[in-house]
């Protein structure tokens, strides 16, 4: 154990913490613009400086460990005079454009300016013109706001191994941008949006759809529906001051109708018809076809994108199962659309995700549109669905609770841990063991693969076999559980698993890159509570028993896998290579 | 070639060289530049052509810049010259006059600085200099005269005077240099040239109150062997420059903390400017626990107006090898790079060749010398980026990273290299390290002051009458070196300041030019000792814009990664641009002072925490030259731009009056 003092107050912290970690604990915050949770100092911004035993030189608080004996001061008159100074110069190659950028209000350059009172620009403010990359449909990079933190390109490259941006030139002309001065959209990115997450100012903002859903809210003519992710619920809450994992569903129904959308489903609904489809698709493979083992979940548009680009090699090994947004999107435009008798060319599907690739994934493919129309019509993120709510002057805490609609809006709690990594893997394993052996599962909840280790690995018992399962999340996790399987493969073995769930983002869907602001482990962990909580307060808790998701097959889809749900539900994958292996 | 074993190292270094004649052309980059190449082509040609079989060698730089190209000849019968600024004509004449018929040749030799103080055989060749002022120079007056005193001797076709180009004496007067004896008298006055024929030339004997007994006060242990054999020729190093017999009395004699310890005794500290102590470095880098150690050479020299390591590297490659090599030995690493600049393409080569010669004499590899002992060495090029000279960033570098500094802890020492200890010395320090192993730590130490020991090497520019490669014990005052070695400021001009430690140093006004050279003394006035660029200016040099030049290529060659640095950087220069058109306002002093203070103490590594020094040392200094131009507008920016342009223009020399 490490002892020091931090302005003048004693401290006791295991040895490789640093200073800022350390001034935590005595309630001493220290001012960073580029050091993240999730991330490892890089030392860029300059504002975290200390002094040690009131020596001369100023350390930097976010990479230097605490040692015994230490004497740090964090705050002195000429520390936070340098701070400020350092702060000005920041701002001074800053637009300032506040009041209209993505991030206003929730910037932590806006933040800080405010905290250190800077009222007057003393430094010439020299910003240079550079046009904003809008390449992609789910990223808009305005490089004019990067303060080059270095925070995405970090997320980008360690712990989502993506590499799309990276620094370009140097001195006062260095920028962030996509590696080798392409669009994002040519470039290896993913869109999981975990920069835009990570951003401290506006530099990398979700591409804002806020005002098409307006136009179509406001449009007569127009038959507007929504869905609502699973994660969505416990994440939206702090858009609005409350605690992370804080299940908002029933007042999201009511707020949704409130906002004009003519009909609430629940993305959890078709979660579990995806369950439906995958865990069929899994027995149907560990039963008949071991070549095709391992599955691979699909439900995550980055990893899709990611492997189509990377391990294309797995490309028989995915699901075809859509992912639930897109299943929920053909369901409203078909089976919803006739049961209403509505013209589906009028429908305007919406749905609010925690994921910037989820807009991405509406062109994914020719699939998306199986209804014959976009299956679903913009994605918004929970971001924006917090500026809308803000918007229509709805006081959403204080809302009644309310109803999903009936037939596409019933869910189990095997829907709902989608949004949490090991989530689908969970679900899907509960459905499966009842399709192999007609029995439930004794334990239900799968402990091995919940938490946020970066790989976890499990396994079940069916039947006398033993089924090997694996997750992973953050896409830098993915490679080594590929490997492996690889390695199987060359040498001519059993593959180590059976069934693989990988999620892009650390921590699944509640750390998505479309999540409020200010995503750390002990977020992701409260959120993934909610979820869990979610789980255990319903009545029917496994995807295949969801009441509705029974009456829909009966009705309209037939059997799994086959005919119509083959049709709408599933899709295909395309090698797009980037990088020869 | 076979590997060498111990006796035959032994055998080499016991061997003594008969004393040969040849020729040596200085073949650095400097000098090709100037046209040695050609020369040495010149050379040969007229060599064969005359018929005669002197050998003509190429060798590296001994430093006089000033002179280039430079040829050293010694002919049996003949002083040993050195000539400078040798032409087409001057190669004739080595051939055709001096190594043909005994004369020298006016106008072009550089004396030796081996003065001595005892008149043996007959003077053959007389040089003479006027050493004072360009203006109304007497040293063709000094010729004739004293060859008219010859001839009445009837010493006139016995002796020849010959007009040097240098004689290492500066404001002495008139000054003559006996040979071969390299007796010299200095402030020579006309009644005096009877007295130096009858005296000396006829009676052999030394006139003091002439004689100049001043010992030479360049002392060259890192430059021992520059210039004076084949860099290209590990045989050379061998033969004639005790190559690599530290290495073996190490692997014999020491054990790696006896190594350290006699580093310790030396007192050398890094020459690459921090003045870190070697072997300290050594000894944190040995103590981590790793399979693995890494030696890194740093030969990413880029401080404007520095040439020391390429020096070294183009003149003496072997010795900063082998230097690597004890270093290797000291700390227990297997795997050495040099990490040299890309624009450095004949040191690169050199270096290249160096290794892939001592790889063939077994000097590199496993079992060397027999022993245990086993080291390879490797080149990596830096892609031209002054910044990849700080550690970390030329760590990542050398891994093919983007280079730019990551925060310490942890150190190299202890974590660097693919994740090894690594330790990271200047070309400078290693060549140090040889020599320190065979003449012993004491010996070394004996040099230069208290704190900062041993000698130092500068590489003098600027506005100097002599700019060259300088080495000098540690304390030599910047006077010495400016005005003793270097000759003083070109067209003897007024100095008005020194700039030491390249783009990371400052400015030292006349006032200080007296103070001794050291770590210590240099951080003291507001600058640094740096890598040992050193710069000199004169009176019609702007302050202001010698503080922008210097912060512009900081500014240019940021990495980017800190806030501090890249902006502050950019926003310095804008200010200082503003006040050099005489278009500042009178808070930019106060807006520029925040911002240094900010650079120094919020950036992450060394190139951001002293890129302000430039500003702050010229601000320090010299604080009425900025205000003048912001009290003076437009008009004053003017002036000053049109008197450090032409130099016939009337020089500033009171800013502040002239503002008023």
């Amino acid at each position: 154990m490490i002892k020091a003092l931090i302005n003048e107050l004693p401290v006791e912290v295991s040895e490789g913490t640093s200073i800022l970690d350390a001034a935590r604990q005595v309630q001493v915050k220290i001012p960073t613009l580029c050091k993240h949770r999730d991330l490892l100092p890089t030392a860029a911004c300059g504002l975290c400086i200390v002094r040690n035993k009131g020596g001369n030189r100023l350390i930097r608080a976010c990479c230097t460990p605490l040692e015994t004996g230490m004497e740090i001061t964090t705050h002195d008159r000429d520390i936070v005079d340098v701070r400020r100074s350092t702060l000005e110069l920041i701002l001074s190659n800053h637009p300032h454009e506040c009041l209209t950028c993505g991030r206003n209000g929730e910037c932590e350059l806006q933040t800080l300016a405010a905290d250190f009172n800077i009222t007057l620009e003393k430094i010439k403010r020299f910003v240079k013109d550079v046009p904003p990359d809008t390449s992609t449909n789910s990223i808009v990079i305005d490089f004019t706001k990067c303060i080059k933190c270095g925070r995405c390109i970090q997320v980008c490259q360690d712990i989502q191994n993506v590499w799309a941006l990276s620094f370009l030139d140097r001195g006062i002309n260095t920028r962030m941008a996509p590696a080798g001065d392409i669009t994002l959209a040519e470039s290896p990115c993913v869109k999981c949006g975990q920069c835009s997450a990570h951003c401290p100012t506006g530099a990398i903002v979700e591409k804002d759809e806020t005002a098409t859903v307006w136009g179509s809210l406001r449009n007569p003519e127009k038959f507007c529906v929504v869905q609502i992710a699973p994660s969505v619920r416990v994440t939206v809450g702090e858009a609005f001051g409350l605690p992370p994992g804080t299940n908002l569903t029933r007042k999201l129904y009511t707020a949704l109708r409130r906002l004009g959308f003519e009909a609430v489903f629940d993305t959890n609904f078709s979660a579990d018809v995806t369950i439906v489809e995958e865990a069929s698709e899994f027995v149907e493979r560990f039963t008949k076809r071991r070549s095709a083992l391992p599955l691979i979940t699909s439900c995550c548009p980055s990893w899709t994108d990611f492997m189509e680009k990377n391990h294309y090699d797995f490309i028989d090994n995915f699901s075809t199962a859509k992912s639930p947004q897109q299943m929920m999107g053909v369901l409203a435009k078909t089976y919803y659309a006739q049961k209403l008798g509505i013209d589906p060319a009028r429908m305007v599907m919406v749905s609010i995700m925690p994921c910037t690739a989820k807009k991405y994934e509406l062109s994914r493919a020719e699939e998306m549109r199986a209804s014959g129309y976009p299956d679903v019509d913009v994605a918004l993120t929970t971001r924006e669905l917090a500026r809308m709510l803000k918007q229509s002057g709805i006081d959403f805490l204080n809302l009644p609770d309310g109803e999903a609609d009936s037939i596409l809006g019933a869910y189990s709690g095997a829907g709902t841990i989608f949004g949490a990594t090991g989530g689908v893997m969970e679900a899907a394993v509960r459905t499966a063991y009842a399709y192999a052996t007609g029995r439930h599962l004794e334990t239900i909840e799968l402990e091995a693969v919940r938490g946020l280790k970066g790989v976890k690995e499990g396994s079940i018992q069916l039947d006398g076999q033993t089924v090997r399962l694996a997750v992973a999340h953050g896409l830098a996790n993915v490679e080594a559980v590929l490997e492996r399987v690889r390695e199987a493969r060359r040498a001519g073995r059993e593959t180590p698993y059976h069934f693989i769930e990988v999620m892009a983002c650390p921590g699944g869907c509640i750390g998505g890159g479309g999540q409020p602001y200010g995503v750390d482990d002990a977020r992701r962990r409260l959120r993934m509570a909610g979820l869990y909580q979610d789980d255990r307060d319903r009545a029917v808790r496994f995807s295949h028993e969801n009441p509705e998701v029974v009456r829909l097959y009966a009705e309209f889809l037939g059997k799994p896998l086959a005919g119509r749900a083959h049709q709408l539900l599933h899709t295909r994958y395309t090698a797009r290579p980037l990088y020869k292996r | 070639m076979k590997p060498l074993t111990f006796d035959e190292l032994e055998a080499f270094a016991a061997a003594r060289p008969a004393e040969l004649d040849w020729i040596r052309v200085q073949l650095d980059t400097g000098g090709i530049a100037a046209g040695a190449q050609d020369i040495l082509d010149d050379l040969v040609r007229l060599r064969d052509e005359a018929g005669l079989t002197i050998p003509i060698q190429s060798v590296g730089s001994v430093g006089y810049s000033f002179a280039d190209p430079v040829v050293e000849i010694q002919c049996s019968g003949m002083p040993h010259v050195t000539y400078g600024r040798v032409d087409r004509h001057v190669a004739e004449g080595i051939i055709r006059e001096h190594a043909t018929s005994g004369r020298l040749i006016d106008d072009h030799v550089i004396a030796t600085r081996n003065r001595r103080c005892v008149l043996e055989g007959p003077v053959t060749h007389i040089l003479v200099r006027d050493t004072g002022s360009d203006a109304g120079n007497k040293t063709e007056f000094l010729q004739f005269s004293l060859l008219e005193e010859l001839k009445r001797k009837g010493l006139g076709e016995r002796v020849q005077v010959v007009r040097a180009m240098d004689l290492g004496l500066y404001d002495e007067g008139l000054a003559v240099q006996l040979l071969p004896a390299a007796v010299t008298y200095s402030n020579v006055l006309a009644p005096d040239v009877a007295r130096i024929v009858d005296e000396s030339v006829v009676g052999g004997r030394l006139i003091d109150d002439l004689l100049v007994r001043d010992p030479d006060r360049q002392v060259r242990i890192v430059l021992r062997n520059c210039g004076r054999i084949d860099p290209e020729c590990i045989d050379d190093y061998l033969r004639h420059a005790r190559g690599y017999q530290a290495l073996a009395r190490v692997l014999r004699e020491l054990k790696p903390e006896d190594v350290v310890a006699e580093l310790k005794v030396s007192g050398l500290r890094g020459r690459g400017g921090a003045g870190f102590p070697t072997w300290l470095k050594w000894q944190i880098t040995a103590a981590q626990p790793s399979d693995e150690r890494i030696v890194i050479c740093n030969g990413d020299e880029g401080d404007p107006g520095a040439f020391m390591d390429r020096s070294v590297l183009e003149s003496d490659p072997h010795s900063v090898l082998e230097g690597m090599m004890i270093a290797a030995y000291a700390m227990g690493a297997s795997r050495g790079y040099f990490y040299i600049r890309a624009e450095y393409p004949k040191a690169v080569a050199r270096v290249e060749r160096a290794i892939a010669q001592a790889r063939e004499a077994g000097l590199l590899g496993t079992n060397i010398l027999g022993s245990s002992f086993a080291f390879e060495a490797k080149i990596r090029l830096g892609a031209g980026a002054f910044v990849c000279g700080e550690e970390t960033a030329l760590i990542a570098s050398i891994e093919g990273r983007r280079g730019s500094p990551s925060p310490r802890p942890p150190y190299p020492s202890v974590k660097g290299l693919w994740g090894k200890p690594t330790a990271i010395n200047n070309v400078e320090t290693l060549a140090n390290v040889p020599a320190i192993l065979l003449n012993g730590g004491a010996w070394y130490a004996r040099h230069g002051t208290e704190q900062s020991r041993g000698t130092k090497v500068f590489a003098v520019t600027g506005k100097v009458k002599n700019a060259q490669l300088v080495e000098v014990p540690m304390g030599t005052s910047l006077r010495e070196i400016i005005y003793g070695i270097c000759g003083g400021v070109l067209d003897d001009r007024q100095i008005k300041a020194v700039q030491t430690g390249g783009p990371s140093g400052g400015v030292i006004p006349e006032k200080h030019l007296d103070t001794p050279v050291s770590y210590e003394t240099l951080q003291q006035l507001g600058s640094i000792m740096g890598s040992g660029g050193m710069l000199a200016m004169d009176e019609t040099d702007s302050m202001v814009d010698v503080a922008k030049f210097y912060l512009r290529f900081c500014v240019d060659e940021s990495c980017g990664k800190c806030a501090p640095c890249r902006i502050g950087g950019y926003q310095m220069l804008q200010i200082l641009d503003r006040i050099s058109r005489g278009r500042g306002a009178p808070d930019d002093l106060a807006t520029l002072r925040r911002i240094c203070l900010a650079m120094q103490r919020a950036s992450l590594c060394g190139l951001g925490q002293t890129a302000p020094n430039p500003v702050l040392s010229t601000l320090r200094y010299f604080e009425e030259e900025y205000r003048a131009y912001i009290e003076g507008g437009p008009a004053f920016a003017r002036k000053m731009s049109r008197s450090a342009t032409s130099p016939t223009a009337a020089p500033v020399r009171e800013p502040a009056t002239a503002a008023s």
